[in-house]
């Protein structure tokens, strides 16, 4: 029987991190992830864990020693958010390059300037050429099950990347909601062991990891992780259908809510997508066929998998709560976009900035969202393509 | 996959590199001419030196090779003309040359 708790984002992010009970944990408090580490020494403190936890005195040191610790041979985890993420920067992209599937709890934040400890996904959008696998949830039950399949993912053969499973920060990681969680003996079945095939510490093989790639062959290497990326997406559905057996819990790429026959469709990533469904409650009870497309995996971007998922629309809203100063959207806007030209969709389709620096979004809003759609399929976008929600102007 | 060091070569497909292109053998740099981007180069005066061997654990590059107690001639194939040599020799026996 599964237990019944309620839990913020955070605390069932940390329940999940003990119940996996990876060997290393360096970390670096930044609001609003100082939970994960606070939580997790707790754990450690009380006997319920026995994670080797490294305090370190930045991000930068953080990734460094999760990757040395990966290297060496440790499943190994970490989590951060907004300029703890950023400062991470440079030895993101050598945890990818260097194959080690560290799994990190993102708490998504804004990053600086203004400075605002509040929700926008501008933190792990920033990074999504990194390298890393991103994962994103709605709410605290999304988190700790991403959080729980998030190993199997990134160790796979067929993967070996490291992972993001990102929440909302404040929004999900501190509110608190019902949560089921799974008993510690059917999580350690279904996480299983790490047994990796290299690794430092590996006593009958030398191992160099992370060497100076020349010009002739660096480009091979990046191909060789590209590659690795793409077939991640069949490894999350095939680590997702095994996850529906233990928790009765189905997930997907993405997840369809009143979609099939949608006409006017918004698609976006994370808590917002709770209020959303709220709206299009509403506007089907008045016949509207509104419909969501909830952005579950980021990277690798599904992009055949979301155009098909979309291709009945008549207008897309799509939705960006992070500025890619670009003076033409967000990045899912921009990436889904491209990919409905590749799908030959003939969808209108408009590129939504919302919620920056942890701005509500609200019910109402979001009808007049699906409101313009309507327009947006008679009249045309006419000069809407890009714009703000919530925005005084 | 998992190819020695010495087999990887500029015909070597993407698909056919180490998983983060790990490398799975020591010393493979004995595989590589490492000094070819070299523009100064050491000169021993053997008349000079006193085999006082302190030049040999100055060197970065492990390039002074030294068999039964003695120093050799340097090994050019992986010395990158940085001159510590040339400092650490307390007999003036090492000077540095323009080019290879």
């Amino acid at each position: 029987m599964a237990i019944k708790e309620r839990m913020s984002g955070n605390e069932a992010i940390a329940y999940a991190m003990k119940q996996i009970n990876p060997d290393v944990m360096p970390a670096f408090p930044i609001t609003p992830s100082t939970e994960l580490p606070q939580m997790v020494s707790n754990y450690i403190a009380n006997g319920e864990m026995d994670t080797e936890f490294i305090p370190v005195e930045s991000e930068h040191s953080a990734m460094s020693a999760a990757i040395g610790a990966s290297s060496a041979g440790a499943r190994t985890m970490t989590a951060t958010s907004s300029a703890g993420l950023a400062f991470m920067w440079e030895v993101l992209y050598v945890a990818a390059s260097n194959r080690l599937p560290i799994a990190m709890a993102v708490v998504n934040r804004a990053l600086s300037g203004p400075i605002n400890i509040n929700c926008e996904h501008s933190d792990s959008m920033g990074a999504r050429d990194s390298g890393w696998l991103q994962i994103y949830a709605e709410n605290n039950q999304e988190a700790y099950d991403n959080f729980l399949q998030a190993y199997r993912i990134a160790e796979h053969k067929d993967v070996k990347l490291p992972i993001m499973i990102c929440q909302d920060g404040f929004i999900i990681s501190h509110g608190v909601q019902n949560i089921e969680l799974l008993e510690d003996d059917k999580v350690k079945n279904f996480v299983g062991e790490y047994h990796p095939e290299h690794y430092l510490l590996k006593e009958d093989e030398v191992c160099s990891v992370g060497p100076y790639a020349i010009t002739n062959f660096g480009m091979e290497g990046k191909k060789a992780q590209a590659h690795a990326m793409d077939s991640a997406k069949k490894v999350i559905l095939d680590v997702a259908a095994e996850f529906e057996k233990v928790s009765g819990r189905k997930y997907g790429l993405y997840e369809g809510y009143e979609l099939e026959d949608a006409e006017y469709v918004i698609v976006a990533i994370g808590s917002v997508c709770g209020t959303i469904k709220d709206a299009i409650d509403e506007l089907r009870s008045q016949g509207v066929k509104a419909g969501l497309m909830k952005v579950r995996v980021f990277r690798p971007f599904p992009a055949e998998e979301f155009t098909d998922a979309i291709k009945g629309a008549k207008a897309v809203a799509i939705m960006d709560r992070a500025e890619s100063y670009s003076s033409q959207g967000g990045p899912l806007g921009s990436e889904l976009m491209a990919a409905m030209y590749r799908g030959h969709l003939k969808a209108e389709a408009i590129n939504i900035v919302y919620g920056l620096c942890g701005r509500d979004v609200n019910v109402a809003e979001i009808r007049e969202v699906y409101a313009q759609l309507k327009d947006i399929e008679k009249n045309g976008a006419a000069g809407r393509e890009y714009q703000y929600l919530g925005l005084r102007d | 996959m998992a190819l020695k060091a010495k087999d990887i070569n500029v015909e070597t497909r993407w698909q056919d590199l180490t998983e983060g292109m790990q490398i799975f053998e020591p010393g493979t740099s004995r595989d590589f001419n490492t000094g070819d981007w070299r523009t100064q180069t050491p000169v021993l005066d053997k008349d000079k030196c006193t085999q006082c061997l302190r030049c040999v654990p100055y060197c970065p590059d492990s390039s002074i090779p030294v068999k039964d107690g003695k120093r050799e001639d340097f090994d050019l194939d992986h010395c990158k003309g940085c001159g510590i040599c040339v400092a650490a020799c307390p007999f003036d026996a090492i000077t540095m040359k323009e080019g290879k």
